[in-house]
């Protein structure tokens, strides 16, 4: 089984512990992970802002440097919701303009073997328990692109509950939007922020130590929130905590 | 604040007033939860929720691919059942069409139906241009009008007002209108309700002349169709001599058996109830029963050009339902109002580029109003992919190169080239991590992001750096 770990833009530049915690929990794991170097981001900032051409080099890009694995595993669900959904949607808008087939059949090729994480722990690895110890309160929120494109309903719960030490607790609107949206985050930063707000004030409500979610855009927004308002709890990408053991604890 | 949406600033400004004005702010949470919560509920109670869904977004599929034989279909049974039916390109063409019908009856009154198609024309104000009075019966377009107010949600107009509110407008405005406020007037929802009833009531048994709109026209029988919950629509449809109907095209459905799944789908998403208290139908005109002249006004305005769109035409599958709106996170802290149109929330930031076009400020910034979290497709009954419209919408924006993107678009193909060039990117990525100490988590010209949020501390390297020392 050859795995490849797409890091994403975003984890690569900024979130490189999210990265390095996804491996070595594979690792842990027992599968051999490789990061082909030639990967960037998935177009998903210039998709989604209305630049389809401008994600096509980056499509193509993607496509090339996942041929030949098996698996192509991914910490963050927006990514993996990009190249599922939209994939598909560049390759058709290209065939209807008269540029042939290729973008589409990167994206045939392509979408079956990529993975969202905790999709790939729960579907393809057949684990909910990790072997992971983070004795912490922890609440969860389960980001748009996972909860309502990639459908990941109770996969993340699971293996949290499978934590040892790990209290979780419910947070209240839950599968309300953080605010983030990409660039919506600027081009409508009052009411991204009015969001945010309101997110955060749930968060805090739960009394968790620790806010976790699966997409570190999110978390970027509400732990910038959360570290403005200098708040009680921290956020933390879903690897990281997975990571964690009675051996080597994260915190 | 005016009757109309004329000169709206752009999405981002006119939703800055709205986040920061806490009595809106809480109206609008309020109503948007509860009904958000009693939809969930309503609709839980069908196992068969999804096909329904699916078969409402296949009639309509189906009725749009061939729109052009239903509509003439239509023309041909109100004709038959003794109706005239008039085609309207455009708003003036429609407005020109009902002020002629209304003037040729001699009246200058006319009582309207809750009524989408006749906001979008903005036909009160044409007709007023004529001398003629049109009156609101909805009690909530009653409070929009008595208000000098605009409507800021496609079912219930007045979410955006509290009781507290509604009863100093009835008190101060209603005399105005007709029959004044009863003395002493309390915030009590009975009593302001049955203020509106007193009121309208003398309106309703003077006017020669009923407007309204259509939830549904079926095509085999010319049949109209109205929902609605308060008994001021079935007043409107069958006192006046006159009854005169202004209907979009994309409201044909082919037969009955169409009508049937949205009989079932349209109460629960729009006021979360297992069928509606009024359903008004009727054809043409009958002899000494309702209205003995019929006209039907099938309104385009914009329509033909968003089927001409093979992303975008699924907006004209709306059922006008709301339930995007009351499950929209963007809607419930910006408003109705921003939207700067008679259709706010998700739906509107489709359907108003789409009829009106993108070349005003606020309607370029509608597609970019929406964090796509996909809420709104989720509950839509019709299954109008409501991001994927977004998004379309965007690249027609970005294309047309208007204020902002023509910068915004060498940015995007330069952020393209970067990481096109792992290199280049993977340079970027050390140059920043190197001088990290330096960044400021809130530096100067982040605005946008730093008001309100700190940005991340920046690591000591990049993952693949990481992974090249440690993995290679």
């Amino acid at each position: 089984m050859r795995v490849a770990l797409f890091v994403t833009c975003v984890n690569d530049a900024v979130y490189p512990a999210t990265g390095i915690a996804t491996v070595k929990l594979l690792e842990r794991l027992g599968v051999e992970v490789d990061f082909p170097a030639g990967q960037t981001c998935c177009g998903q900032p210039q998709f989604n802002t209305g630049y389809r051409h401008e994600t096509e080099p980056l499509v193509r890009r993607t496509g090339r440097v996942f041929e030949g694995y098996d698996h192509v595993v991914t910490p963050s669900g927006s990514c993996v919701a990009m190249i599922r959904d939209n994939y598909p949607r560049i390759g058709r808008r290209a065939a209807a303009e008269g540029r042939g087939g290729e973008l589409a059949e990167v994206a045939r090729s392509l979408v079956p073997r990529v993975y969202e994480l905790t999709e790939f722990l729960v579907d393809v690895l057949g684990v909910t328990d990790v072997g992971a110890y983070f004795p912490h309160t922890v609440t969860y929120h389960p980001s748009c692109h996972g909860l309502r494109l990639l459908g990941l309903g109770d996969r993340p719960r699971r293996l949290l509950e499978a934590v040892k030490g790990l209290e979780l607790r419910e947070l209240p609107g839950a599968e309300e939007c953080c605010g983030f949206g990409g660039t919506f985050a600027v081009k409508n930063p009052d009411v991204s922020a009015a969001m945010g707000t309101d997110k955060v004030r749930n968060a805090v409500a739960t009394g968790a130590d620790v806010l976790c979610g699966a997409d570190n855009s999110c978390l970027m927004h509400i732990g910038g929130i959360l570290h403005r308002q200098d708040a009680p709890l921290r956020a933390l990408h879903i690897a990281e905590i997975l990571l964690s053991t009675e051996a080597e604890p994260h915190l | 604040m005016s009757g109309t949406f004329v000169g709206m600033p752009a999405f981002p400004k006119a939703a800055r007033d709205a986040v920061r004005d806490t009595t809106l702010r809480g109206n609008l949470r309020h109503a948007t939860h509860t009904i958000r919560d009693k939809r969930a509920k309503a609709v839980a109670e069908l196992d068969d929720w999804q096909q329904l869904r699916e078969a409402g977004k296949r009639i309509k599929d189906l009725t749009l691919r061939h729109l052009d034989r239903h509509l003439l279909r239509l023309e041909e049974s109100v004709t038959a059942a003794g109706g005239t039916v008039h085609w309207a390109a455009d708003a003036a063409e429609a407005n020109r069409i009902v002020g002629d019908l209304v003037k040729a009856t001699g009246e200058t009154e006319v009582v309207k139906v809750k009524s989408m198609a006749t906001q979008e024309i903005g036909l009160n104000e044409a007709l007023a241009a004529e001398g003629i009075h049109a009156y609101e019966t909805d009690l909530a377009e009653l409070i929009v009008q008595l208000g000098d107010d605009r409507p800021s949600h496609i079912l219930v107009p007045a979410i955006h007002r509290n009781r507290a509110e509604i009863r100093a407008i009835f008190r101060d405005r209603m005399a105005g209108w007709g029959r004044p406020a009863p003395e002493g007037l309390t915030d009590n929802p009975a009593d302001l309700a049955e203020a509106a009833r007193l009121h309208l009531r003398e309106k309703f048994l003077r006017a020669k002349v009923g407007i309204s709109g259509a939830n549904f026209m079926v095509a085999e029988t010319g049949t109209l169709v109205v929902f609605e919950s308060e008994g001021n629509g079935r007043m409107c449809l069958t006192l006046p001599e006159t009854l005169i109907s202004v209907v979009g095209i994309e409201k044909t459905v082919p037969t009955w058996q169409d009508l049937e799944v949205f009989l079932q789908t349209l109460p629960r998403s729009s006021t979360a109830e297992r069928m509606n208290p009024y359903t008004s139908m009727w054809t043409g005109t009958a002899d000494g029963d309702g209205p003995q002249t019929f006209h039907l006004v099938l309104l385009d305005n914009g329509r033909t050009d968003a089927l001409a769109d093979d992303v975008g035409r699924q907006a004209l599958r709306c059922i006008r339902c709301s339930a995007c709106l009351n499950v929209c996170p963007v809607y419930e802290r910006a408003g109705g109002h921003a939207y700067g149109s008679v259709y706010p929330g998700p739906i509107g930031a489709i359907l108003t580029p789409q009829l009106r076009g993108t070349t005003s400020e606020i309607d370029a910034s509608l597609p970019y109003a929406s964090s796509l979290c996909g809420a709104c497709y989720e509950v839509c009954p019709v299954a109008i992919d409501i991001p994927e419209v977004l998004v379309h919408l965007r690249e027609k924006v970005a294309d047309r190169g208007g204020p902002g993107h023509r910068l915004e678009k060498a940015a995007m193909k330069a952020a393209t080239w970067a990481m096109d060039h792992p290199g280049a990117m993977a340079a970027g990525e050390r140059a920043a991590s190197r001088t990290r100490a330096l960044h400021p988590r809130r530096p100067p010209g982040a605005g946008a992001w730093t008001d309100s949020r700190d940005l991340p501390e920046l690591p000591a390297e990049p993952f693949r750096d990481w992974w090249r020392k440690n993995r290679t």
